[in-house]
């Protein structure tokens, strides 16, 4: 082969690689994102049921009921709407009435988010970051609920309740 | 006093990087070894001054100064000493501060045993560690400084965050640290070889112990991490693809590349300008994650937003670096001569392959990390990349890099045999085939791809196995030979067989855990009991205690395997009164490298309790791989041929060692 080939060959190769990351990338993007709502969007946009998307608000105080064997159910709020959301497991630490939370999950034919994750991403002020935007631009933001986010950089807050062993966590296969 | 002198000794720091940053570079211009040496003195001496710095704020978080604001919000009086050490680093500015010290650390090692290195070249590689430095300490000195007092000093602080009151945080931001800023060595030498116009094989000798000892404990801090997250958080997650996490494994990948394409700068005087773009390219990713995560940005990019100063500082140093480093590069890169030539087939070939498909794999990473933060930027659309992105598009890309690692060793330098190598990697192919066949008639559940994997891994495996066997030509000759064969073999041979073999052994834990987990989650009161993949896991009692700075909710489990006590677990819940928060602390039993893991809910109304308790077959070799990686890494640095010619990597890796 000539010096000419080896470089073309080279190129090729790299190519090849390249457009094939691009198309896993692009699949990828297209299928295993999910988006945030809130309450208010959920009601405004008729999600369909069995659409996987976030759902992030406030614990609504004295909507938390524990069932039989980890079921529990609680409403989600924003302020102007109200979505109730049923989960099986055990909650995170974080976990308050009153306080932010996200979870994760789709709606059922009756309007109810069955949620396989609650996830409590933020810091000790109990305000997830998707929260706390919402809340703020409805105005219903108090500053000292979660203006100071502390540095916490070397492990991960990010405590999550799930109840089903399919949730693979980040597995390489 | 104390906080005062610590400042003072920051600002002289920053006082002798800009001497360091700026007077060697004119010493070089003027071809002027005196002040080419000032590089030398002026590295040490800054070393010297930012560990004064670092020694001060540790001694105010001992003696618990709450007249500090750092120490205020971050300690507590009642807590344990190693944790008022390690809190330290726990939070902003304190971890700050370790990222320059060790900055310096590294700028120090260079300065005291790099004397073998021609004397303009140490000067612009110490000039160049000057200007990251500088840049840092400003950051430092006008947003983040630890020092600050407080006017009116509280009694007592509010204690640090529960999860971060761990062991886990005395060794893992440290070692993380050791291995990102580690990685500044090679980006000073890539600089420094482009203003200088001059690269070659001698150069990547000088580098590749630096990459390598930057490697070594990124490799460790990593999983280190998943480790502490494992145990600490309470789900039993090892890996979240979490942006931080990201941010620590683009540099992995990046370096892992930068090692490999290195090799082949050494021996063959080849991809010369790819290597110094690899160098540049993983510091600069480095510098992304301490950016991702210092900035805030990934909290919200509102918060960016209205809080800027440091965010905005940290673009700032990540723009003119990675732009002014890149621009050079543009600029110089076609100066530098183009080395040998090489076959596709040739064990060069065979790196490229690798550093193709782990930049890309680095690329999707970067994609998947980033794009949710464009994408709000942009649009406002808030959206959640998670593991099903990065399962798609890094799982694929690493099956065909893993397929090639065991052929590349095999290969002969320029033009290599691949038939040749295949036929040699015969009995690995048989291992891996044996190991599928077995999996497929005797575990039944989940993935059909589970087999695969784990063929893929023990194929890994085995082709380390076959190169060593190979090489010292066991099987073929007495065993008298074979000895003194395997004695004479390179430790870096060693090495690279073990480091291989690390990867396969990860992979192995990672499929096993994911595929074969097994869980259960329910209530539970005194008395009762849990089965779960061949054990039974008894609930004895529970009891509150104190503990030193927390309260804490204790539950005995006595666990038996076919009627046959082997163990006591003890999971607990704490509260923490001083931020009214709480952590779970799971318990663990291992058995063999599986583990049993209980971890505590919330109490129910009726005395029992919520508890998960899961079954992790293997997982332990998740951070066997890694530690078999990291050894094999260190077997490579002992190489008598990177001590020879090299600056005494040997001594550097002890110097770094006692510095733990």
């Amino acid at each position: 082969m000539t010096r000419k080939q080896r470089r073309l060959t080279m190129i090729g190769g790299a190519a090849a690689v390249l457009v094939v990351a691009a198309a896993l990338v692009l699949n990828a993007l297209r299928d295993s994102i999910v988006f945030f709502s809130t309450p208010q969007m959920v009601t405004e946009q008729h999600i369909a049921p069995g659409k996987r998307f976030r759902l992030g608000g406030l614990v609504e105080p004295g909507t938390l009921v524990r069932g039989d064997n980890l079921a529990v159910t609680f409403k989600i709020s924003d302020g102007s709407a109200m979505v109730p959301v049923a989960f099986k497991g055990i909650l995170p630490d974080l976990f308050r009435e009153g306080q932010g939370v996200v979870t994760e999950g789709a709606l059922d034919s009756a309007g109810v988010f069955k949620a396989d994750t609650v996830l409590a991403k933020h810091d000790e002020n109990y305000m997830p970051k998707e929260v706390a935007d919402a809340l703020k631009k409805q105005g219903r933001w108090q500053e000292q609920s979660g203006a100071k986010s502390d540095a916490k950089p070397e492990l991960k807050p990010d405590v999550r309740s799930d109840a089903t062993p399919t949730n693979a966590q980040g597995a390489v296969r | 006093m104390i906080a005062e002198a610590g400042h003072y000794a920051l600002v002289l720091a920053l006082g002798l990087a800009l001497i360091q940053a700026t007077v060697p570079v004119l010493g070089a211009r003027l071809r002027d070894p005196a002040l080419m040496n000032v590089a030398r003195s002026a590295a040490l001496a800054q070393l010297l001054f930012v560990g004064l710095s670092f020694t001060a704020l540790v001694f105010l978080h001992v003696t618990s100064d709450f007249s500090v604001a750092n120490v205020f919000e971050n300690s507590h009086s009642m807590k344990p000493l190693l944790y008022k050490i390690t809190g330290v680093w726990g939070n902003h500015e304190g971890s700050m501060l370790l990222w320059v010290s060790i900055l310096a650390l590294f700028g120090g090692l260079v300065a005291a045993f790099g004397n073998n290195l021609p004397l303009s070249l140490r000067a612009h590689v110490l000039a160049v560690q000057a200007w990251v430095a500088t840049a840092f300490y400003l950051f430092i000195l006008i947003t983040s400084n630890p020092f600050l007092r407080l006017d009116d000093p509280p009694i007592e602080g509010r204690d640090l965050n529960p999860v971060l009151q761990d062991i886990g945080l005395a060794v893992h931001p440290p070692m993380l640290y050791l291995g990102y800023v580690g990685f500044s060595i090679s980006f000073s030498f890539a600089i420094a070889a482009l203003i200088e116009g001059r690269v070659d094989a001698a150069w990547a000798r000088w580098v590749r112990p630096w990459t390598l000892v930057a490697w070594i404990f990124l490799t460790l801090g990593i999983a280190m991490g998943s480790y502490w997250a494992y145990y600490e958080l309470g789900w039993g997650g090892w890996w979240f693809w979490d942006p931080v996490e990201n941010a620590s494994l683009m540099p992995w990948l990046a370096g892992t590349a930068l090692l490999h394409s290195a090799v082949v700068m050494e021996k063959r005087n080849a991809l010369k300008v790819w290597t110094i773009l690899l160098s540049i390219l993983t510091f600069s990713l480095s510098l992304l994650g301490t950016f991702l995560v210092r900035s805030g940005v990934l909290t919200s990019v509102h918060a960016f937003a209205t809080d800027p100063t440091r965010g905005v500082f940290i673009l700032l140093i990540l723009c003119i670096f990675i732009g002014g480093s890149l621009s050079l590069y543009a600029s110089r890169a076609s100066s530098l001569k183009q080395g040998g030539l090489f076959a596709p087939i040739s064990r060069e070939g065979a790196l490229v392959l690798n550093n193709l498909f782990l930049t890309t794999a680095c690329a999707t990473v970067f994609i998947g990390t980033l794009y949710p933060l464009a994408l709000e930027v942009l649009t406002g659309d808030k959206i959640s990349v998670g593991a099903p992105f990065f399962n798609l598009t890094f799982g694929p890309l690493f099956v065909p890099l893993l397929l090639a690692v065991p052929f590349g060793p095999l290969l002969a330098w320029k033009r290599g045999d691949l038939a040749g190598a295949a036929q040699r990697l015969i009995a690995a192919g048989v291992a891996a085939l044996i190991a599928m066949a077995l999996l497929w008639s005797f575990v039944h559940g989940g993935s059909t791809l589970a087999p695969l994997a784990i063929g893929l891994a023990v194929f890994v495996i085995a082709g380390a196995g076959v190169d060593l066997v190979e090489r010292i030509g066991l099987f073929r000759n007495p065993l008298g030979i074979v000895w003194r064969r395997a004695r004479g073999l390179p430790r870096s041979t060693w090495g690279t067989a073990f480091a291989h073999a690390g990867v396969g052994v990860a992979l192995i834990g990672i499929v096993c855990e994911t595929t074969w987990n097994s869980e259960y989650i329910g209530t539970m009161s005194a008395g009762q009991s849990a089965k779960l993949a061949g054990y039974e896991l008894k609930l004895d009692g529970l009891q509150s205690r104190q503990g030193p700075n927390f309260r804490e909710l204790l539950a005995q489990f006595t666990v038996t395997e076919a009627g046959r006590p082997i163990g006591v677990m003890n999971p607990s819940k704490r509260s923490f009164a001083a931020r009214g928060s709480s952590t779970s602390e799971a318990a663990l039993l291992t058995r063999g490298v599986s583990q049993l893991y209980v971890s505590l809910g919330e109490p129910a109304a009726d005395g029992g309790i919520a508890v998960r308790i899961y079954h992790k077959p293997m997982v332990l070799l998740i951070w066997f791989g890694p530690l078999l990686m990291a050894f094999g890494g260190l077997l490579s640095l002992s190489d008598r041929r990177l001590r020879v010619g090299a600056p005494k990597p040997a001594r550097q890796a002890r110097g770094l060692q006692a510095a733990e």
